[in-house]
């Protein structure tokens, strides 16, 4: 497939594996920011290929996991509601609240739709004059300007029955949250190339530059998130803190301004709490105060929900790289992913759905077989 | 290195305590997950069937029940509903898919299918030009496969009961003598050969309703598959050892039953793993993986090594065959899972669908 076999061709794979041997000369210990980095990681073996001085830790960048039980819990309320069509994305729909996940509410009656994009849900809003139309506004950067053009579109077409949960999350509030936690290994960044695009890397060097820690924008085929390792090793190892963009046919330093300028006069920055890591200051974004006629949480009585953490399995210390998946007592025994015990689990994007599906062999872990 | 004052809420932050949520089973209802064809339906299944029905010709977990009946015939019955929507779709509709869904059930066993019998659930409204242009494509797969529709049953539900129409098939066929093919023959260094290219039936279906956004050419594969079993089986029956078509859960569910059922490991290698450009172009936007898109007209082989290659001629003389390809090796080690040599050269483990699919949020 074009513009896709390129970058996973095996030769230039196992070149820049080599180009990485010849210049590491210590161990490092790298974190790819974004779950979609993570999955393609363990999807094609790539940790396997590295020298195994190359630690990479997994980061918090997977909406799904990081999206807060309480915003969980007022999905669940406002899609349990007779009238109410509620769309998602479909990863989404698996996440556990306090004691409901979203598949639950469907099965119970409740109208809950999988979209592709939220434009989807603003056309289920028109086709559907008499009931609200709620669209669970999750996600990074990335998912940011589509979801604020939903809204704008609904205020152009005058919906009065549309309306958004938002739980947006923003990358470089966490990398500051990340570098100073006092246990914080992290030596490098591969920052998520998905998310630059749209914001571009400017926010980056003031980063890079107040922990001494090299930044690389980086991709999610297999040679493109090589290129970023090659790029990291090659500044960590000549001790240059820099920004580099190994995602350059992607993204460019002031990245897409038509996509920032949606997000800026839909969204303002907010506090916001990130399940298993905790709050971290200005780290999201929600709607305007011009907005509120959208807000689901203004128009469905939700602030008052209580919500419930449940004990066990570290998806908190995961996410923040401290464990691996395979260290957690519960892994692929009692939490799998038709059981989630946590958000990592959960979603396609989680570390430990990614150690799961990939790399259940080199811990050990055969399935049980399916008793009759 | 120091904390700095906006990060300070981080502090208070305990990662070592509880962080998670608890468990959601869904033990307790039924959720469409149940229907995936993946792990779920599997622990559905032998929570509630097998623990209510045990017996040996229904525990052997193969596509259609083995028969012996007392003047020592072997037959092969199997039963499968449909309830795709839309009804119709580029390359099929359920008419077509409801008889070769199960003329390929009995035929994995190395029967060949004579009878089918069919009940439809229609629902108040469904005009009857509608059920009359199913019928007909019915008769027509019917009379490729070479079978009969010889009992039948009709019901009709109120409005909004049913999605338009549902039909269940029950097919039989007579087991070739000398024949014996299960989803536990599979032994170590046989080779694993796919008819053809996956994934065409899902997305093909998913375009039909209107879900990828964008147009494509993609058809169904719906096919009956017992052209191409006979052909497989002319070519060397002793030594192919399982038949199985890779429908719901895709190909990577079926080949983890086989490699449970077996106790061997299989090990696939990703790069000869025929996939349709339009398919896997499909996939990638959705961030769906090929291996676990629906098939209705492929079917996978697993041969002893030394037949391999003819078998393999003789499946690509079939029309229904053209593209087969080998795409791996059953294995001794790691008994009951399925890895991958990935294109990049790492191996991975290959699991089974868990519940139901989903497309990822970015």
């Amino acid at each position: 497939m074009k513009f896709t076999t390129e970058f996973r061709d095996a030769k230039l794979a196992q070149g820049l594996v080599e180009a990485i041997r010849r210049k590491i000369t210590r161990p490092w210990v790298i974190m790819e920011i974004c779950g979609g980095q993570t999955h393609a990681i363990l999807r094609y073996g790539l940790d396997e290929i590295l020298p195994p001085g190359i630690e990479l830790v997994h980061g918090p960048g997977c909406p799904v996991c990081v999206t807060p039980l309480e915003q969980i819990d007022r999905a669940v309320w406002i899609a349990s509601q007779p009238g109410v069509i509620f769309t998602s994305f479909g990863d989404m729909l698996r996440v556990p609240g306090s004691d409901k996940d979203l598949f639950s509410v469907r099965a119970a009656g409740g109208d809950v739709r999988v979209v592709y994009s939220p434009l989807d849900a603003v056309r289920i809003a028109q086709q559907n004059p008499d009931r609200q139309v709620v669209f669970f506004a999750v996600g990074f950067e990335t998912t940011a300007p589509a979801n604020a053009m939903s809204v704008l579109q609904a205020q152009a077409l005058g919906l009065r029955n549309f309306s958004v949960l938002v739980s947006h999350v923003r990358v470089p509030p966490a990398m500051h949250a990340i570098l100073s936690s006092p246990g914080c290994r992290v030596q490098g960044f591969l920052a998520a190339g998905h998310v630059c695009t749209v914001m571009g890397y400017h926010e980056y060097p003031p980063i890079a530059g107040q922990y001494g820690t090299p930044i690389t924008v980086t991709g999610f085929e297999p040679v493109d998130i090589l290129r970023g390792i090659q790029l990291t090793i090659e500044m960590l190892e000549s001790g240059r803190v820099q920004v580099a963009n190994a995602y350059p046919r992607v993204v460019t330093f002031e990245g897409s301004r038509p996509a920032q300028d949606v997000i800026r006069r839909v969204f303002t920055g907010c506090d916001r709490q990130w399940r298993g890591i905790g709050m971290i200051p200005d780290s999201g974004w929600k709607l305007r105060p011009e907005f509120a006629e959208f807000d689901a949480e203004v128009r469905f009585p939700v602030s008052e929900i209580q919500t419930r953490e449940p004990e066990d399995c570290i998806a908190g210390q995961i996410l923040q790289g401290l464990k691996k998946p395979f260290q957690c007592p519960a892994f692929g025994t009692r939490c799998t992913p038709e059981h989630p015990l946590g958000a990592t689990m959960v979603s396609s994007e989680g570390a430990c759905a990614g150690y799961y599906r990939y790399h259940r062999d080199r811990h050990n872990l055969t399935e049980e077989p399916v008793s009759a | 290195m120091t904390m700095k004052p906006e990060n300070q809420s981080l502090q208070s932050v305990n990662i070592e305590g509880p962080v998670c949520p608890t468990p959601l089973p869904h033990n307790d209802r039924i959720v469409l997950g149940h229907g995936s064809g993946g792990r779920m339906s599997h622990d559905l299944i032998a929570r509630t069937f097998f623990a209510a029905f045990s017996n040996p010709a229904l525990t052997a977990r193969d596509d259609a029940a083995r028969l012996l009946t007392s003047s020592g015939e072997q037959l092969a019955i199997s039963t499968d509903s449909h309830v795709v929507s839309p009804l119709f779709f580029p390359g099929g509709d359920i008419g077509r898919l409801a008889v070769c869904g199960t003329v390929n059930d009995v035929a994995m066993l190395g029967a060949e299918p004579l009878w089918l019998t069919a009940g439809f659930i229609l629902e108040e409204g469904l005009e009857i030009e509608t059920l009359q242009r199913v019928v007909a494509s019915m008769q027509a797969a019917a009379q490729e496969a070479g079978v009969q529709i010889v009992a039948g049953d009709t019901k009709v539900v109120q409005k909004g009961k049913a999605d338009g129409l549902f039909i269940t098939t029950t097919g039989i066929g007579v087991i070739r003598p000398g024949v014996n093919i299960s989803g536990a023959g599979a032994r170590s260094g046989d080779v694993v050969i796919i008819s053809g290219p996956i994934g065409d039936h899902g997305i093909a279906v998913l375009q039909a309703r209107g879900e990828l956004g964008f147009d494509s050419d993609i058809c169904s594969d719906t096919a009956p598959l017992n052209g191409l079993v006979s052909a497989l089986l002319s070519a060397n029956a002793a030594a192919v050892h399982v038949l199985r078509d890779p429908t719901r859960g895709g190909l990577a569910t079926t080949l983890n039953e086989i490699a449970r059922q077996s106790q061997v490991g299989i090990l696939l290698e990703e790069d000869r793993i025929p996939v349709r450009p339009a398919v896997a172009a499909a996939c990638e936007m959705l961030g769906f993986d090929p291996l676990y898109v629906a098939n209705e007209g492929k079917l996978v082989a697993i041969v002893a090594p030394h037949a391999a290659q003819d078998v393999l001629d003789a499946m690509r003389s079939h029309a229904y065959g053209t593209e087969a390809a080998i795409i791996g090796r059953v294995e001794a080690g790691a008994p009951g899972q399925v890895l991958m040599k990935t294109a990049i050269g790492g191996t991975r483990v290959v699991d089974m669908l868990a519940g139901e699919m989903l497309p990822r949020i970015c």
